[in-house]
């Protein structure tokens, strides 16, 4: 199979959905003629024009609303928001408008939009071009939230949340925009609330989003030269959530670390782990670990930065001792 | 008493609707106020009473097609973009058969089929929504008008100068409809608003308008001349709407004349009331009698109170709808 980087992933699957659906644009800043600081978007505007790819002054709040409108009278806008950090400047728009007006409505209202943007550190782009917010969105009913961890999944996850009828927030891993991965040439979506078990395994289950799940492959590896047998297993989708497959295997293995790059207190890392400890308590052999970003903001300096995000070796360490009985108190 | 300033809708039929519909507006906000007042109606809304003329005025310029979006003080554009009392005052209630099937209630009433967006209880909340209205509009080919009601309160918001400034650079059939009522709920607007209201809009290049909102026709004749004018892709356009809330912030807002005084509200209601001011016009060039008038007025009162008494009696949704319409099919 060929093998294409996530930025091209993503820019075929707006390219494909943009020509097989006339009511979709994409609206952002610096999508047009630059295709976005990363580059993800180029080529879109010379298919589309400038009426389907539009180019918006610097105002998130302005055009994240214009999105909702267009969404609530029958266009299918795809935002653009160029760092995830951003998410703070729309927060009414996404949160009090775009989740709740089907709510709201009584199910008259659709918003079928979907939100890009970004997450992950160790970019060196100190604090606030390197947060990882999707904790924040997926605590609000109303709002899907996917975490593509490769180029396959970012084509596959983006087809399925446009054609979606609510506003989706993708986040992409900004660092994982050059990584290549297999994609069909053909058509295919990813449903969303599949979990997808990248390594069987029968010791523990780490599960991993986005930017994670690479460190988790990795830490299985390691581990897997000791001898300890580790299942990896990526949501793909946050909201909704897999919890059969999560749950399924953590009967298996009886071991857990859950892994998200967001600030690890009350995150996405916390949810995860507590809906394990209250459904699959008994299978339980070690109390289910989170494993996220440290708290602190994001800091500059690599020599800091390095430490602040759990690397393969952070999750094998934590990995050995839960399956050697140590107790681990959570930071 | 000064008449009317224009005539363009010379339809006899066109000036009682307007008429009606601005009684009615009234009448929906005198029952709903009762309503509040006798603890039948949970939490609390926003009158639209002596504004009448502005809602009426520009949604009577409008078509079904023509969208709206509304505010927390947002009765008179559901009631003047054509909604029925019954669901209306079933979703005051929280009643199954509301517009929102009772999700929304005063301060989120919307009216789809109507081209309603919908209230928005966020102040500004709506600036955004309407002018993707109007791009998705022109985006996709139709020629639909979007108006954005708000506040003078709502022109603090940075989120207008974001959407106007792209309205403008695109030229969107929009129409930012901005009702200054004079207070920003309990502050006087000179208060919270440095210069003029329409020059923020002129700096964009957007037309600029300043009209008497308590004065039917020249809303609506403006109105007319800027929706066809939009029609034709010479959009964005922005109207200052002067105007006068009779009741305070919201229902419970009972004392305040530490904010204005019972002079002013008395000078307004008696000098300047919308709804007497047309009457009289009506009356005085032959279009209706004073009789006619007392009986469509009894036959609107009618009516709500038709719709208020189903609207009692009507069932609440049941328990098991609280988890639906969280997310679309």
């Amino acid at each position: 199979m060929r093998e294409i980087t996530l930025s091209q992933a993503v820019n075929e699957a707006l390219a494909e959905e943009m020509r097989r659906d006339p009511t979709t644009f994409v609206i952002g800043e610096d999508v047009a003629e630059a295709g976005t600081p990363f580059k993800v978007l180029s080529g879109l505007v010379e298919e589309f024009g400038t009426e389907r790819v539009i180019d918006t002054p610097i105002a998130e709040p302005g055009f994240m609303g214009m999105a909702v409108g267009a969404a609530m009278t029958g266009a299918r806008p795809i935002v653009d928001l160029m760092f995830g950090d951003f998410i703070f400047l729309i927060m009414d728009q996404l949160c009090n408008q775009a989740a709740k007006t089907h709510y709201m409505s009584g199910g008259k209202l659709n918003v079928p939009l979907v939100l890009r943007t970004n997450l992950g550190a160790t970019r060196r782009s100190a604090a606030q071009h390197s947060q990882s917010l999707q904790a924040l969105v997926a605590h609000i009913p109303g709002l899907k939230v996917a975490m593509p961890s490769s180029a396959y999944e970012a084509k596959g996850l983006m087809k399925t949340a446009i054609r979606d009828n609510n506003p989706v927030v993708i986040f992409e891993d900004k660092l994982m925009y050059q990584d290549k991965a297999p994609v069909p040439e053909e058509e295919y979506l990813i449903p969303f609330g599949v979990a997808n078990v990248k390594r069987e395994g029968t010791d523990i289950t780490l599960i991993a989003t986005s930017s994670m799940v690479q460190v988790a492959e990795k830490a299985a590896e390691i581990l897997a030269g000791e001898g300890i047998s580790a299942e990896v297993i990526d949501p793909r989708t946050i909201v909704p959530l897999d919890e059969k497959t999560l749950l399924d295997s953590v009967r298996k293995t009886s071991r857990a670390i859950v892994i998200d790059e967001g600030h690890q207190s009350y995150g996405v890392t916390a949810e995860i782990a507590s809906r394990l400890n209250e459904k699959a308590f008994y299978h339980l052999d070690a109390p289910v670990l989170r494993m996220g970003a440290m708290d602190v903001p994001v800091p500059f300096s690599p020599a800091l930065e390095d430490v602040t995000v759990p690397t393969p070796d952070t999750v094998a360490a934590n990995a050995r001792k839960l399956c050697a009985g140590e107790m681990i108190h959570a930071a | 008493m000064s008449p009317a300033k224009t005539k363009t809708k010379t339809n006899n039929e066109d000036y009682l609707r307007m008429y009606r519909q601005m009684v009615r507006i009234r009448t929906f906000e005198d029952n709903a106020n009762q309503l509040y007042l006798s603890a039948k109606m949970p939490g609390l809304t926003h009158m639209y009473s002596g504004e009448e003329a502005v809602a009426v005025g520009i949604c009577e310029a409008l078509t079904d097609d023509d969208r709206i979006t509304s505010t927390h003080r947002g009765h008179g554009h559901c009631v003047a973009k054509g909604a029925d009392f019954k669901q209306m005052f079933c979703e005051l209630l929280g009643k199954e058969e509301g517009y929102c099937r009772g999700k929304g209630g005063s301060m989120h009433i919307a009216d789809q089929s109507h081209g309603n967006l919908g209230a928005n209880a966020i102040v500004g909340g709506s600036m955004g929504i309407a002018t993707g209205s109007a791009l998705r509009a022109k985006m996709l080919g139709h020629d639909d008008v979007t108006v954005c009601f708000f506040g003078d309160g709502a022109t603090a918001q940075g989120l207008l100068y974001e959407v106007m400034n792209m309205a403008a650079l695109w030229h969107l059939p929009v129409i930012y409809a901005c009702e200054n009522n004079g207070y920003s709920e309990y502050t006087r607007t000179e208060e919270i608003a440095a210069g003029s209201i329409t020059a923020r809009a002129e700096a964009f290049g957007i037309e600029a308008h300043k009209v008497d909102g308590q004065d039917v026709l020249a809303v609506n004749d403006l109105t007319q001349k800027l929706v066809a004018r939009c029609r034709k892709g010479e959009g964005p356009f922005f109207i200052e709407l002067e105007t006068y809330r009779y009741h305070g912030h919201h229902v419970g807002d009972i004392n305040r004349e530490y904010y204005r005084s019972k002079d002013e509200e008395k000078d307004w209601k008696e000098n300047r009331d919308p709804i007497v001011r047309f009457r009289s016009w009506l009356v005085d060039q032959g279009i209706t009698t004073e009789d006619e008038i007392e009986a469509m007025n009894a036959e609107v009162a009618q009516d709500a109170a038709d719709a208020v008494a189903y609207a009692e009696a009507a069932a609440y949704p049941d328990v098991s709808e609280v988890d639906m319409h969280v997310y679309a099919d």
